[in-house]
């Protein structure tokens, strides 16, 4: 078992023809990803990578029977992209694109929830699940099958944290990067309750960042449902408020959104809170009891 | 990106909202030239980014022109939480019997643009929320219906208690949410808004922010933005495709991802340093782009060291390594770089390096301990 994708998603890669979105569909295919389709308007009936273009997002799963999309388009057409994908009926849709304004993302929200669409991102390095599916960006090599969760709202930091990981022989079942944007799809809560229900996932790596209370509610969450261990590791201790730090959503307004804020929270829940992420293997194996 | 109440004003007006006139004006003559005496009470406003302006003296009340020259000429040059006063607004003042607290803002919770009004109107609405939460009416807005008229009028009466008030101000509010959605806003405030003797309902302040990403499709809010020195270093920076902000530390960061480098920082101040800056140069090796941040961090005089720290997933750490070496042929400091390379090819990387004599390791601590040592 793993969350929400396996070796049986079948994906839909919108914008393949794209520099990016070529690129990363090919890593994807080298990684063994059942990428079905790729969908490009004024493509249609072309092959690309050995995978078949279709015009619309419609015609690709209606074809190919896929059930997941992730979108490489640019900024301005990322909110139509993930619309698109959601009226042809993928149920799960992760928007790498970065930059997508908040009020498109805004408008997108309601209409995701009556489809019943969910969505990662955008702005996000997309998700793992190791040995059978990847979708996204990520590195392929540090990964491992094994039974960490892991759920992020950075990329490159992630990417350390799984290396550490990895190297301590701590495998993981599913890795979500969440994205950096202000309002965004699965959030924490969401996929914590989803790693709770997962057998295969033992413990849960949480990795926040300032800017909002997501972390607050994600400390509250695990304090009153949650019987599996989580760590958690907050980055932006020293930044300084009203500036955001590189990622959209990543800014200390009014005094709130703080790292001091958010740690605090989780130790109120119990939840060890590492001081730098090479403490992160320790304290998971020290909660497992290694 | 943030405008200046001036601006807000003038966006105020454009969307029907009542604004009391006001001149704009950058010198002490602008004043003597433009104002009338008129016998109107006057109003000398401080135009700076900062909140907190009527604290620390930048806004003053003036009975006469003579008067608003005067306080005009207190007020220019001020430095207001470390920036300088380029220009004063000098605004009619009206009669106030109540203030109020009316603003738009996007809400990450409910995924949603979300109003907040209040009768406790005319302090910081932060500290509302923080010593009397339950002063504030909260009303979430569906963003494909868009704010009914039944809701303005509603949160209206709750503030006014009276519905010929209220209808006022929900015409107000309603124009405001127009205005934010038309500009892409991320805030938009109006405080306070204000009630006369002559109950009239008039906005006598107002705050707006924009959402960067939407600055591509909002022409006109971009012809609106004033930047201080500082700030276009970093919109500078943007362009390149970096992402860079100064701080007052003295070991300058060159990291891939928001996330790390922000990790980078922490870790600088934990083994007791002081990072100089936020720069993450994306994910990308292309030697020209490590050229531009080296050149953006060695700009900063306070730097002694620097700290690179790469990890390398999709981009390969020898590419890394290729484009350091060239970029720091291209530059040629003094000052000490330390060079953090893990992940993909991260053995060649640093073997690449090694011709160099850079001090290289191979994890986040020891190169923050080494930078650290390196600055002193």
């Amino acid at each position: 078992m793993s969350i929400l994708i396996n070796k049986d998603t079948k994906l839909v890669v919108q914008g393949i023809t794209g520099r990016d979105g070529g690129f990363h569909a090919q890593k994807m295919l080298d990684y063994g990803t059942n990428v079905v389709a790729g969908v490009s308007p004024g493509k249609g009936g072309q092959e690309v990578l050995g995978v078949p273009i279709f015009d619309t997002v419609e015609q690709a799963v209606k074809a190919t029977g896929a059930n997941a999309s992730v979108i490489f388009v640019p900024a301005p057409f990322a909110a139509d992209a993930i619309l698109e994908a959601s009226y042809a009926g993928a149920e799960l849709v992760i928007c790498i694109t970065e930059h997508v304004p908040v009020q498109d993302m805004i408008k997108v929200t309601p209409i995701l929830k009556k489809n019943g669409t969910k969505l990662i991102g955008p702005n996000c390095p997309g998700l793992i699940t190791p040995e059978e599916s990847l979708i996204g960006i990520l590195p392929s090599m540090i990964f491992k099958k094994g039974n960490i969760g892991l759920i992020s709202r950075s990329g490159t930091l992630t990417y350390e944290v799984v290396n550490m990981l990895t190297h301590e022989g701590l495998g993981q079942t599913t890795c979500v990067g969440i994205g950096g944007d202000p309002v965004a799809g699965l959030y924490f809560i969401d996929l914590l309750e989803m790693y709770e229900n997962d057998p295969e996932t033992d413990a849960v790596v949480l990795i926040g960042e300032i800017g909002g209370d997501a972390e607050e509610q994600a400390a509250t969450f695990i304090k009153e449902k949650m019987t599996k261990p989580v760590v958690a590791f907050i980055a932006g201790q020293t930044a300084p408020p009203g500036k955001r730090m590189g990622h959209a959503g990543a800014i200390i307004s009014s005094g709130s959104g703080t790292a001091e804020e958010k740690i605090k929270a989780f130790y109120s829940a119990g939840v060890p809170v590492a001081k730098e992420p090479s403490e992160i293997p320790g304290s998971i194996k020290e909660k497992l009891g290694l | 990106m943030k405008i200046h109440e001036y601006q807000a004003r003038n966006l105020f007006r454009k969307y029907g909202i009542p604004v009391p006139d006001d001149v704009l004006c950058y010198t002490v003559k602008d004043v003597e030239d433009n104002i009338k005496d008129d016998g109107k009470l006057k109003v000398v406003k401080a135009q700076v980014h900062v909140g907190g302006r009527g604290k620390a003296g930048g806004v003053k009340l003036a009975k006469t022109k003579a008067e608003a020259v005067e306080k005009a000429g207190q007020i220019l040059g001020m430095d207001i939480k470390g920036l300088t006063v380029e220009k004063v607004l000098v605004a009619d003042a009206v009669d106030i019997e109540k203030e109020f607290y009316v603003g738009l803002i996007n809400d990450r919770n409910v995924k949603a643009v979300t109003l907040m009004a209040s009768a406790e109107g005319g302090v910081e609405i932060e500290e509302v929320a923080k010593t009397n939460p339950e002063k504030i009416i909260k009303l979430s807005i569906d963003p494909l219906a868009g704010m009914m008229d039944f809701q303005a009028r509603a949160v209206a009466l709750q503030l006014f208690g009276d519905i010929k008030q209220a209808r006022q101000a929900a015409a107000i509010i309603q124009k405001l949410y127009k205005l934010y959605v038309e500009t892409d806003a991320s805030l938009a405030e109006i405080n306070p808004l204000v009630l006369t003797p002559e109950k009239e309902v008039w906005a006598i302040d107002g705050k707006m922010n924009f959402d960067d990403n939407a600055l591509y499709r909002q022409k006109e809010v971009i012809e609106m933005r004033e930047v201080t020195e500082d700030e276009q270093k970093e919109i500078d920076a943007n362009e390149n495709g970096l992402s860079y902000i100064k701080l007052d530390g003295n070991i300058g960061c060159m990291v891939n991802g928001a996330g790390l480098a922000m990790a980078t920082m922490d870790m600088i101040k934990l083994y007791g340093g002081e990072p100089a800056n936020f720069l993450d140069i994306g994910g990308s090796s292309n030697p020209e782009k490590v050229v531009e941040a080296m050149n953006i961090l060695l700009s900063d005089k306070n730097v002694t060291a620097v700290m690179i720290n790469i990890f390398g997933g999709i981009t390969r750490c020898d590419d890394v390594a290729r484009g350091l070496i060239t970029a720091l042929d291209q530059i040629k400091t003094d000052i000490p770089v330390v060079v953090r390379l893990s992940g993909t090819n991260a053995k060649e990387g640093l073997e690449i390096l090694e011709s160099t004599g850079l001090p290289t390791v191979s994890t986040m601590s020891e190169a923050a301990q080494k930078a650290i040592e390196l600055s002193k």
